[in-house]
């Protein structure tokens, strides 16, 4: 399975993902430069996390102008997998990919530090090895992961089951204590977490593990249904 | 004469010898250029003679002193490139941005050798923050900055240390450390090699901010300092990442033939170092440098120092590929020059010449250089006195270890810390809060621990033995996670050099920290120099902050200071003298700093701390600590915290029972083994004559400590917990 990591200018969680993929799940990933106009050829396309363009306005708004953001479309409507992780995660919110927006946390101050998840659903290709309900401590590290969204989305949100992960202690104010959203069809996700920080015993935490480990399983199994 | 080189803060003398050089007057540009030049903060004119008590070479060393880092030999043709300097004056009236950029010029320094940085560090000293509405605001805006600068570099930062001490006030102490790793054969300098070389300028454009910090920096703060607001640099993170992408993958290309970081003394500064460093000349031309304001003058742009630049000497004929690597990361490089060898430093304006100087007379090899008068201040004597029969027993141990457990300097930096992003490049194995932090080198079982440390009120009292013990902790600290020692980088933050009291304590802090390095073999790879950290009303405590490094051959076995496991046993190494002498606990419940500091014996200290490495190296030790502030009561509960685990402590003394608990005799620590090891612990520690005791073992939730068969200490670890940790919070309210 090929893999790509978007750099965007600002991007520093594009080496980290970069190890996730190739040395925990041993599958062939490049980097792609945020001026790329295509992404033929990838089975998943990851948006580290970082502050793409210094993220001196909403964090996300510049990166969503990208060249390669229309490539990410594209990619996204074909049915194929995306995952956003924390700046990531804004820039899709940004991009219109995902719903609702993500806003300064409610101390005002950057946060870093591991903490509880909630597993709402495991009906995903990116959550199908966990269990829901399960409890995962990852890590965040984030000043604007505060989620936001008006209550027709989030009940919409709810009703279709595309809230997959929550905070157990809120950290930021989000709404509904949203850490972690998908699409409706399930194949673009978006979290705040760090589940690439959380992938080896050295680093002392394995939580994030299943999440790369199921996307590879569910490209396996598309493969073998093609 | 005219004496406008009071203005640029040189004496009469210093412009006499501008003369020589010269052989005429200056004109207004060559004069503030040796007014930056000449300052204290880049000539070092006032420090660099006492340089020589320093141990700088060693077979690991490979850059020493004198570069834009030290760099130090780890092994498989690896090594790691470090240094730490301060940015206390612009911190003390724009926190955020003195911090801020304060941590931007140090990640350049090391990505000007072409190491990569993988870590940074700080070290903070702020006045008394209880009750004081300035010292929550400058915290509040230093934590932001480190913060804000470090986490969009995506650089972590892991490890540091905040005090807070009333010698502070109205001068804090913001040091920033950083670390970068780096191969052998890729090491660059700062050289303005090869004739007709083109000398590049990369970056942010240049404007009228940060005019004249550096010799803003070598004066004492006053009431006026706030009107130098203009002195302070505003950063742009995003700006340095670009740089330090671009400058990594130019780097690769061959094309660089030196690298210098545009920093104190701005395009001044640069272009004199690399010329010195190189062929000895340089030409350029101040009207091709890019600006971002109109009208800006010749002088202006030579001393500016606004942030996020780089000068960079091209091969030539190479300029083309430079360009479009540069670009590639939505950056401009310029040529602004070229390297000679006739030895003068050419400013040009189109075509005119404006300024012509030898360029060596401006680095600090032209500097002057003073002996400065030294003289023991007054205080010396009469801290000393100290009767320990004045001073009263405490009735209630547990309330005073809960008082020391949530006091400003005991209690958890985790509001700190939990604002830096200390887990990005996943290579943090451990975070802050212990001993040191320790990184893994991603592709080797190798790790590096890091650590920075002083004691300034241990400075204060004995300038000499403090900053040894300043040296020994930061190895110490080193050694509980199972490191190594190699190097030190030295931050020293001191008082005005002209007043002969002041310039003693930092002759005796660098006499004693070239001691403690030799005898630990750990030279002194970079640091720098901060003299005139003092106000109208007072000096700071010399605060001489040792960063260090050590290599961890195996990063399976690295050690942390938690408690792991109930019914481990735990262990008292060293031994506890009458030494409350400067202890935090004599100036947190006694409100004295004064007395005789800790003796320090290199041979004791030497010998545990190789006895302790090896036990964690086979595997013996659960956890380590290190004894220092506070003492052993405050080390046992530090080591209870992150399991939220107990003790059951018994221990037999003839000394007082708060010399027993908090004194801070040096060369200890607190151990911890299985039962099983605990045969083999024992039999190496008589085989080695290490002192120590078996003081009782780890238990569930309670935190219990008797002496002589009378309980002392009886507490719930949870409150502790709660205490500890609440109360950065509740200060910062």
């Amino acid at each position: 399975m090929k893999f790509g990591v978007i750099v965007f200018p600002g991007s520093n969680c594009d080496i980290d993902c970069f190890h996730a993929v190739k040395d925990i799940l041993g599958q062939e990933v490049e980097y792609i430069w945020h001026d790329t106009k295509e992404l033929e050829g990838y089975d998943c396309i990851i948006l580290p996390g970082g502050f793409s363009y210094g993220d001196y306005l909403r964090c996300g708004a510049v990166a969503r102008f990208s060249k390669i953001m229309d490539a990410v479309k594209v990619h996204a409507a074909k049915g194929k997998l995306v995952i956003g992780i924390c700046n990531g995660f804004q820039i899709l919110t940004e991009a219109g990919l995902l719903p609702g927006a993500l806003v300064r946390n409610i101390n005002l101050k950057f946060i870093c530090d591991t903490v509880p998840l909630r597993v709402e659903s495991q009906d995903t290709p990116f959550t199908r090895l966990y269990n829901k309900g399960e409890i995962i401590r990852i890590p965040i590290a984030h000043g604007e992961g505060n989620y936001v969204a008006d209550e027709e989305t989030l009940k919409n949100m709810k009703e279709n089951g595309q809230i997959i992960f929550t905070y157990t202690n809120n950290p930021n104010g989000s709404m509904e204590n949203i850490a972690g959203i998908c699409n409706e069809k399930k194949n673009v996700l978006g979290m705040m977490p760090h589940p690439e920080r959380a992938c080896e015993e050295i680093l002392g935490n394995t939580d994030g593990r299943r999440l790369f480990e199921s996307i590879l399983l569910s490209l396996e199994e598309n493969r073998k249904h093609e | 004469m005219n004496n406008s080189y009071k203005a640029v803060g040189l004496t009469e003398k210093e412009y006499k010898k501008i003369i020589e050089y010269l052989n005429r007057e200056p004109n207004e540009l060559e004069l503030n250029m040796y007014g930056v030049m000449w300052s204290e903060h880049c000539s070092y004119k006032n420090s660099r003679a006492l340089f020589r008590h320093f141990p700088t070479s060693g077979e690991r060393v490979l850059q020493g002193p004198g570069e834009n880092a030290g760099i130090i030999d780890i092994g498989d043709n690896q090594a790691i490139v470090m240094k730490i300097e301060s940015h206390n004056h612009p911190s003390a009236i724009e926190p955020y941005q003195g911090a801020a950029t304060g941590v931007g010029g140090i990640i350049r320094d090391i990505f000007a050798m072409g190491a990569r940085p993988i870590a940074l560090l700080n070290s903070l000293r702020f006045g008394n923050i209880e009750g004081s509405e300035r010292v929550k605001y400058l915290v509040e805006g230093v934590v932001a900055g480190i913060a804000g600068y470090g986490n969009c570099m995506g650089i972590p930062t892991v490890a540091g240390e905040v005090y807070f001490n009333e010698s502070y006030n109205g001068n804090p102490l913001v040091n920033a450390m950083c670390v970068g790793i780096i191969d052998h054969d890729k090491i660059h300098r700062g050289t303005a090699s090869g004739v007709g070389n083109s000398v590049m300028y990369i970056g942010a454009p240049t404007g009228r901010d940060g005019m004249g910090g550096a010799s803003f920096a070598s004066v004492e703060l006053t009431e006026e300092s706030e009107e130098k607001k203009s002195a302070v640099q505003v950063g742009d993170p995003f700006m340095e990442k670009l740089l330090l992408e671009a400058c990594l993958e130019l780097l690769e290309t061959g094309s660089i033939v030196g690298l210098q970081d545009l920093g104190a003394a701005g395009l001044t500064s640069a272009c004199c170092e690399t010329a010195t460093r190189g062929e000895g000349g340089m030409e350029i031309d101040v009207s091709k440098v890019p600006r971002r304001e109109k009208g800006m003058l010749p002088v202006e742009i030579m001393i500016s120092e606004s942030q996020e630049r780089m000068l960079l000497i091209v091969e030539k004929g190479r300029e083309d590929e430079v360009r479009k690597i540069v670009e590639k990361w939505g950056l401009h490089a310029v040529t602004i020059g070229k390297v000679t060898d006739n030895g003068r430093l050419v400013v040009k304006d189109k075509d005119e010449v404006v300024a012509d100087v030898p360029a060596y007379s401006l680095d600090s090899s032209g500097a002057p250089k003073y002996y400065k008068e030294y003289q023991e201040p007054l205080y010396i004597q009469q801290v000393k006195r100290l009767q320990p029969e004045s001073v009263p027993e405490p009735k209630d141990y547990n309330e005073t270890l809960m008082n020391l457990l949530s006091s400003p300097n005991l209690c958890s930096k985790e509001w700190v810390y939990k604002q830096y992003d200390h887990m990005v490049r996943t290579s943090t194995v451990v975070k802050p809060g212990s001993d040191a932090a320790v990184m893994r080198i991603r592709g080797t079982k190798k790790g590096i621990a890091l650590t920075v440390d002083c004691n300034g009120r241990y400075c204060y009292l004995n300038p000499r033995v403090g900053s040894a013990i300043a040296v020994t902790e930061a190895a110490r600290n080193l050694v509980c996670s199972g490191a190594k020692p190699l190097a030190v980088t030295d931050g020293l933050n001191f008082g005005s050099p002209d007043k002969p009291d002041r310039f003693r304590q930092f002759r005796e802090s660098i006499i004693g920290i070239g001691e403690a390095c030799r005898e630990l073999d750990t030279p002194v790879i970079s640091g720098n120099v901060s003299f005139y950290n003092e106000t109208e009303t007072q000096a700071i405590y010399p605060t001489p902050i040792i960063g260090m490094a050590g290599l961890i051959e195996d990063i399976d076995k690295h050690c942390t200071m938690h408690f792991k496991d109930e019914k481990d046993v735990i262990i008292h190494i060293g031994e506890t003298k009458e030494e409350l002498g400067g202890s935090e606990y004599l100036s947190r419940i006694h409100g004295l700093e004064k007395g005789a500091i800790p003796k320090l014996d290199f041979g004791t200290e030497k010998r545990h701390q190789a006895f302790i490495l090896s036990a964690i190296e086979k595997g013996l030790l659960k956890s380590a600590h290190d004894i220092s502030d506070g003492g052993l009561a405050i080390a046992l509960a530090e080591c209870c915290m992150e399991k939220e685990l107990g003790i059951k402590v018994q221990m037999e003394s003839m000394l007082r029972t708060d010399v027993v608990l908090f004194s801070e005799s040096q060369s200890r620590f607190v151990v911890s083994c299985s039962p099983e090891a605990l045969t083999e612990l024992q039999r190496l520690m008589d085989l080695q004559e290490i002192p120590y005791e078996i003081l009782g073992t780890v238990e569930s939730e309670d935190f219990v400590i008797d002496i002589n068969n009378k309980n002392i200490v009886a507490l719930k670890v949870k409150d502790m917990k709660e205490a500890w940790k609440g109360a950065f919070q509740c200060f910062m309210k």
